[in-house]
């Protein structure tokens, strides 16, 4: 139905049109006010113009009036303010079973890497009719990851991860635009967002060439890094262990709880010392301009997928043999806490 | 009327460069800013010319990426910066604060003289920075990109904008100790004009809110310059931590542009309506619950910088809030004109112009203060329609008007009215056809800052850069007639409009010393029942 309004860009996402819906109700409330003014003050122009035969009436004002004129606009508003946030809470808080694609903004493109490996460069591929949850991070300054089809917008920031989602229901392709000014090739940094039928997505998936999942990237690289001599499920461990411990609430050594989110997990990586588990000494070394980006989702993935009920390897198993299916059968026992 | 050949006012009291460069007088330091920021008017908007002609096609083709960058860049610097912020307080306030409460001058006139010598300072700074190569940060500074990812100008501008906030500073200082200390006698609060009230109000932002700007500034340069890690998250600091202190400053720098502007309109209305003011007590009030609320909503910038929901609500909140106020306002002056004797002279149509465009402007703003509407337009031309709708198609109205309601007391010679409504007129159609595309360009997704952009958005931008030339014309007229009134213009009676206010009680122009006999104040402002108004002159 909105679609037929000119100048709207498409609509392709669930939130589009909740976004036009209330769009669309602000307009109206603009374009009556602001004809209101413009028609009293044309209004008032003509039928009170200069003449010599009338002199101005002197008004001092009017309490009834000016009561008035706070109230029901503060009304109006309040409707705007509760229907606006009810649809940025709905932006902000991702269903549970989303389907996960890791995003990096850096100067001046977009990489995105699906769970199961696959990479792409400015394109993003999607199945219709799936929630789709991004993980954003940025290699370098502030980006804006912004799909105007979708009306979804967030900031990619340097330090730390951010999230957009959306339910695309219309297949086809559109903009991808890097909306927070980032340099240079600032207009250049834009791509495609492709939607297609689940089917069609799924071969899209299985075409591309690709070294392994993201997860099992990450367990090359938590390999190499030696991250396994300290993280581990035996006696000998002198960092946590990781099993499960993703989504898990953390008890720090000065007493805090914190929910461990992607953001906790690359902090710990970068910044180790800023918050320690309870029962631990902060002896773990900073990998601070060690770990890429992209190694970083792939660490943050690889933890992610040592789900409860399963522990962590704890010897150097050839990381070849390990393949998504093996990542979800228990290796070992989990240590009772 | 009497001739005036003879009589000694502040413009002919002396002569020479000397007399110009340091005067005490708040009449000649306000002609020091007007001819100062009119310069930096045009050296930014000839930028803007520039950047709306590359735009005309969707290829980067006219100027380079990192051209365009700068362009931009340096349009928002001079502008906000060097003209918006001091352009009414400094000109039109400097001139007529005193003079409307009845004093012979500022309460610090050194300091006064001290404020423009910082002004130009910093200002020739920020200049040396764009012919030195420019500068590409955008106005905003964002980090990390401003500091540790770019090679241009950026230490010199910033400097400049810092040293030119110390002006900001002093004039708003300047401005309060005055309207405490020396008002007339029979001059009490709110029998004040509202245009004192307005720089009242705008004075305490700039004394509270220009500190923090500076800081922001200092702490950008330590980190270029010695790496000390406050933004930049490789040295351990937080990029989001500069936006919330750059628009700790500059969301409340919005309403230092537009409150002057409100206080302008709020003379020229009752003015030309021959009434007094309609909810006198509820238009200053209005004005310190904006500069209140002001300080409140700055987060409303950030709303997808991952902010968390509830601290986005409440700025989303305060940022409705702080919409109230100023629809009081325009309420107020609309219901000024009933039942008035409206006459159509120019300030009076600049006011009608600034009454429907900021009406626009400010009701837009409901789109960005709402959270799930503002996610999609943040940083597209949405936002830069809106905000132009407030800072020209407002705050510069707001000006132009007030310059030429008061261009008779400055000068003591009248504009040439055709030309002045005509361009007034061709202002407000280029402002228009510049900028309410913008609106559409944004909803449809066209991010700001782009110097390439997608073919479809090609239509509207043709539009906007039709406007801008348009517009280009309209701000040209008056800066060549009123050049020429100086010389040739119909010489003005003390009081021309026939307007209330003690401005309009001594010669056109002042003498030195504003007034012959200080003057005492028996009745409310806007007492237009027992003014009687001149013969239209000019």
């Amino acid at each position: 139905m909105l679609q037929s309004i000119p100048f709207l860009p498409p609509e392709a996402s669930t939130h589009a049109t909740q976004v036009d819906l209330l769009f669309l109700f602000i307009s109206s409330v603009v374009v009556f006010f602001s004809s209101l003014i413009a028609i009293l003050v044309i209004v008032f122009a003509i039928r009170y113009r200069r003449s010599t035969h009338r002199k101005a009436t002197q008004i001092e004002g009017s309490l009834a009036l000016e009561i008035g004129w706070t109230v029901i606009p503060l009304g109006i508003t309040m409707i705007i303010f509760v229907w606006g946030t009810v649809l940025f809470f709905g932006l902000n808080r991702p269903p549970a079973q989303s389907m996960e694609i890791y995003g990096v903004g850096k100067q001046w493109m977009w990489k995105f890497e699906h769970m199961d490996g696959q990479r792409e460069i400015n394109e993003l591929h999607v199945p219709v009719g799936r929630d789709v949850k991004i993980i954003l991070a940025s290699q370098d300054v502030i980006h804006s990851f912004f799909v105007p089809a979708f009306r979804v917008k967030s900031d990619v920031i340097p330090g730390r991860y951010t999230y957009a989602w959306f339910r695309a229901t219309k297949t086809g392709r559109y903009h991808l635009f890097c909306s927070q000014y980032c340099g240079t090739m600032h207009s250049g940094m834009v791509g495609e967002v492709i939607v297609m039928e689940p089917a069609d997505y799924e071969q899209w998936l299985a075409g591309g060439p690709t070294e392994g999942s993201l997860a099992q990237n990450g367990e090359k690289l938590f390999q190499q890094l030696a991250c396994n001599t300290c993280h581990r499920s035996d006696a000998a461990a002198r960092g946590p262990n990781l099993a499960a411990v993703f989504g898990s609430t953390v008890t720090l050594n000065d007493g805090r709880k914190v929910t461990a989110d992607e953001n906790y997990i690359r902090e710990s990586i970068l910044n180790p010392q800023a918050k320690v588990v309870q029962g631990f000494q902060p002896i773990m070394p900073t990998f601070q301009g060690q770990v890429s980006e992209e190694g970083l989702l792939q660490l943050v993935e690889y933890v992610k997928s040592l789900k409860s009920q399963q522990a962590m390897p704890n010897d150097n198993r050839n990381p070849a043999t390990v393949s998504p299916s093996e990542a979800t059968t228990p290796k070992a026992k989990v240590p009772s806490k | 009327m009497t001739e005036r050949h003879e009589h000694v006012n502040y413009l002919n009291a002396n002569y020479g460069i000397r007399s110009w460069l340091l005067t005490t007088d708040h009449k000649r330091i306000a002609i020091l800013y007007l001819v100062s920021i009119t310069l930096f008017f045009f050296i930014g908007g000839a930028m803007a010319v520039l950047f709306r002609l590359e735009l005309l096609t969707p290829q980067s083709d006219l100027v380079t990426l990192d051209t365009y960058n700068k362009l931009f860049t340096m349009h928002g610097i001079m502008m906000v910066f060097f003209f918006l912020i001091p352009s009414i307080p400094a000109v039109l306030g400097n001139f007529l604060v005193p003079m409307m409460i009845g004093a012979k001058d500022l309460a610090f006139p050194k300091i006064n003289l001290l404020s423009w010598y910082i002004f130009i300072a910093g200002g020739a700074l920020t200049l040396y920075a764009v012919i030195a190569g420019g500068v590409d940060t955008g106005w905003t500074f964002y980090t990390p990109l401003s500091t540790g990812f770019l090679n241009t100008h950026v230490i010199t501008a910033a400097v400049g904008i810092f040293i030119s906030g110390f002006s900001s500073i002093l004039t708003g200082l300047n401005f309060i100790v005055t309207i405490h200390r020396m008002r007339a006698p029979g001059l009490t609060w709110f029998r004040m004009p509202l245009f004192v009230w307005a720089h009242y109000a705008t004075s305490i932002i700039q004394i509270l809110g220009t500190p923090v700007i500076a800081i922001t500034l200092l702490l950008v340069g330590a980190e270029r310059l010695f790496h000390v890690g406050v933004f930049d998250p490789n040295l351990g600091g937080d990029p989001v931590l500069f936006q919330h202190m750059f628009w700790f400053y500059s969301h409340p720098a919005v309403y230092i542009m537009i409150l002057p502007g409100m206080g302008v309109i709020s003379e020229i209305v009752p003015c030309f309506s021959r009434k007094r003011i309609f909810g006198y007590s509820f238009i200053a009030f209005s004005s310190i619950a904006i500069a209140v609320f002001g300080f409140l909503v700055w987060g409303h910038h950030m709303f997808t910088a991952g902010m968390s929901v509830y601290a986005a609500m409440v700025f989303s909140i305060l940022s409705f809030l702080v919409a109230i106020p100023s629809a009081v306002k325009v309420f107020n002056w609309t219901a000024t004109m009933y039942k008035g004797s409206i006459s159509y002279r120019t300030p009076m149509l600049y006011a009608f112009g600034f009454i429907g465009l900021f009406t626009i402007g400010g009701l837009t703003g409901l789109f960005l203060a709402s959270l799930g509407v503002d996610v999609h337009v943040h940083d597209t031309y949405f936002i830069i329609a809106h905000f132009h709708y407030i800072m020209v198609g407002g705050m510069v109205m707001a000006y132009l008007g007030g310059i030429h309601f008061w261009w008779p007391k400055i000068t003591g010679r009248m504009y040439p009215e055709g030309w002045a409504k005509l361009s007034a007129l061709i202002i407000f159609v280029g402002f228009n056809l510049t900028f309410f595309p913008q609106f559409i360009l944004g909803y449809m997704g066209m991010p700001r800052r782009y110097g390439a952009y997608a073919p479809e958005f090609q239509v509207l931008n043709v539009m906007s850069t039709a406007g801008a030339s348009i517009l280009g014309i309209g701000y040209l007229l008056p800066m060549i007639y009123l050049t020429w009134s100086m010389r040739y213009g119909q010489r003005a009676g003390d009081n021309p409009f026939g307007a209330t206010g003690l401005e309009w009680q001594t010669a056109s122009p002042p003498p030195t010393h504003n007034f012959e006999h200080p003057p005492i104040v028996h009745s409310e402002a806007y007492d237009y029942e027992h003014v009687e108004e001149m013969p239209v002159v000019g």
